[in-house]
């Protein structure tokens, strides 16, 4: 029992509720929301030494007793997401400040952007799958007010499709928990993994199964369920799409992580081929998409729906290298994909526009910014030593290694037409000349640093673009904890004992 | 609303529903009751009240704004949840406190500090959702 496990949500709450106390000072707004992240982090940094030295640490809220309350498991998967979320969020929360505008602060930005946080530690942290359910939907809901908030016409749009389609993929959701729950009568994740291969009906397993798949490929934008992350992604502040768009649509694939290895390793050989072709349509159609667009924020939304594609191919390997390559892809897409987006913003203020036909010069003017896209954009196409290249390597050795090789070769063809998008963001928008016209009077004469307060944007990118360095060059240590993860992941045994004690 | 009957009971109602909310508050915890419904019936006296005399009115019987009720019962339930934790107990553990005054049992607990929690965030926001439809258009300058 670990009664600090309940921090990594309770902290945003805290947070949350002191930004509305203080919802009429925007100075004090940033302060908190600054804080809080902080906060946040650290407490993650010691759970995480407390998993590494333990093994699975566990929280029975209430001191209610599994199966019957809910539980809170960290195990080193946890552990990783939800250092990566704090890690975002603290950015993000600096990056806002000069990014969010007082109106938004206003209407709480702020104890939202907190709110959307706790959902998002909560579904990591979970030990049942109806609190995931929860969690899920607490997150939702603060992502949906974010998303409108503004209320231009643009984002209305975006936002009526983000609510539509998420809506139905809870509504999967519950239906797939309510067949589990009259299946085995429990919704404890590790009772139910004792319970589902006692099960005899094992047809009815594999359809539940298949709606999770379906309700979390949803949320993750799989291929042929993504269709609404490009319409709704690029609509919001730049702040707001960065988090979106590096963390939501990873729980989806957190929980794709957690129900198929813990739940439904029954039938392998059909759910598991599945998510393969699944996983080489999603990174083929994504690039393909991001191949066609000239908007630099739609270009990065369906990066992210080809990146996705990465993860659940590791995932379908069903092997330590590949579930291993799946959590480094997850934390080094989260790095690049939300650095791209920040970059994107910065972009956005110097050339007044995000349509990559009227931007142009960055490169002469802020050679300083055009470097911070490079690495995340080579990183994001997997060069090394950057951290996308382990990524690959890892999932492309796992691929080798199970003698697919289709698959194998589909993902490093993807990585090099990755490179084509991003090749094409570098030439129009960095290299090209100066458009004649539309261009907004400070370009050019706006430094990075000093006045116009614009490195209160930049600094963040920089630490971001040091990550992504620090994860190539020092591989060898997250490699590791990725490994340890996939492999509590691969034993479940360990996870039950944890939470149900020793048998 | 400019009607006499509807003034006058408005005021004598506002006691009793206000009343009637603390009391099914109170009754909660072994008979139906408790924050939810309580903070709905607390709410419905103040959304009387602004049907009868508008929204200025209302803010100044309610004196505080809904929002910062939200925040409070938030705040609340944060202060419910940590009170296990001095005696090393996981968050969320239900602590009791019985005392004896006047001959009658009285039970102090911490998810009594949570119903209030409930109460405080049902009344909040139920009263800020009437607020925005009566007022028509967001409240963007109002929320100090």
């Amino acid at each position: 029992m670990n009664s600090l496990l309940i921090l990594p949500i309770l902290i945003p709450l805290v947070t949350a509720t002191l930004a509305l106390l203080f919802r009429t000072s925007s100075h004090m707004q940033r302060l908190i929301g600054v804080a809080g992240m902080a906060a946040l982090l650290v407490s993650v940094v010691f759970l995480f030494t407390d998993v590494y030295r333990d093994g699975i640490q566990v929280l029975q809220a209430g001191n209610w007793e599994a199966p019957f309350g809910i539980t809170l498991v960290a195990d080193m998967l946890t552990m990783l997401m939800l250092g990566i979320s704090a890690i975002m969020g603290l950015i993000i929360a600096i990056y806002s400040i000069y990014d969010v505008d007082k109106e938004r602060e206003q209407f709480g930005y702020y104890p939202l952007l907190h709110v959307l946080i706790m959902g998002v530690n909560g579904s990591f942290l979970t030990g049942d799958i109806f609190n995931l359910y929860v969690w899920f939907e607490v997150m939702l809901i603060a992502s949906f007010i974010l998303l409108a908030l503004g209320n231009s016409k643009n984002q209305l749009q975006g936002a009526l499709k983000y609510v539509i389609i998420n809506l139905f993929s809870s509504l999967l959701f519950l239906f797939g928990v309510a067949l589990l729950y009259g299946m085995t009568g429990t919704l404890n994740l590790a009772d139910l993994a004792q319970r589902l291969p006692e099960v005899e009906n094992t047809g009815l397993v594999t359809t539940v199964a298949m709606i999770f798949m379906v309700s979390f490929g949803i949320k993750a934008a799989i291929f042929p369920l993504f269709f609404w992350l490009p319409a709704s992604y690029h609509t919001p502040p730049v702040a707001i799409s960065a988090i979106f768009g590096g963390l939501l649509t990873k729980v989806g694939v957190y929980a794709l992580i957690r129900v198929f290895t813990l739940l439904f390793t029954q039938d392998i050989g059909y759910t598991h081929t599945i998510m393969l072709w699944v996983a080489g349509f999603t990174m083929v159609t994504g690039v393909l998409g991001a191949a066609s667009h000239y908007e630099f924020r739609k270009i990065l939304s369906f990066h992210i729906v080809s990146q996705i594609g990465y993860m659940i191919m590791g995932l379908a390997f069903n092997t330590a290298l590949g579930i291993m390559g799946a959590i480094f892809y997850v934390i080094h897409n989260i790095l690049a994909k939300t650095n791209l987006f920040l970059i994107s913003g910065i972009a956005q203020r110097l050339t007044g526009t995000f349509e990559l036909k009227n931007m142009g010069g960055l490169y002469k003017h802020y050679p300083f910014l055009a470097s911070l896209f490079l690495i995340s954009a080579f990183a994001l196409a997997g060069f090394p030593p950057l951290s996308g290249f382990w990524a690959k390597l890892s999932l492309v050795k796992a691929g080798l290694s199970l003698e697919m090789y289709i698959i194998t070769g589909v993902a490093i063809l993807v990585g090099l037409l990755t490179l084509f998008s991003m090749t094409k963001i570098w030439m129009t928008a960095f290299w090209a000349a100066v458009p004649e016209k539309g261009v907004p009077e400070h370009f050019g004469k706006m430094p990075l640093f000093g006045a116009g307060k614009l490195y209160i944007m930049v600094v963040p990118v920089m630490i971001v673009a040091g990550l992504i360095i620090l994860v190539g060059l020092f591989a060898q240590p997250l490699l590791e904890v990725c490994m340890i993860a996939a492999e509590q992941l691969l034993n479940p045994s360990l996870y039950i004992e944890a939470v149900l004690g020793t048998k | 609303m400019k009607s006499l009957i509807l003034h006058t009971t408005t005021r004598l109602m506002m006691a009793v529903l206000v009343l009637f909310s603390i009391f099914l508050f109170f009754r909660g915890h072994d008979e139906p009751g408790g924050g939810f419904i309580g903070g709905l019936v607390g709410a419905g006296a103040f959304t009387l009240y602004a049907i009868a005399f508008g929204t200025e009115a209302t803010r100044k019987i309610l004196k505080v704004h809904p929002i910062t009720l939200i925040a409070y019962g938030l705040l609340s339930l944060v202060i419910s949840g940590i009170i296990p934790f001095f005696t090393g107990e996981p968050f969320l553990t239900g602590k009791w406190l019985m005392m004896e005054i006047g001959g009658s049992e009285i039970k102090l607990s911490s998810p009594l500090i949570f119903d209030i929690g409930v109460f405080l965030c049902v009344v909040g926001f139920i009263v800020a959702v009437i607020f925005a439809l009566e007022e028509e258009e967001l409240p963007a300058n109002t929320n100090h």
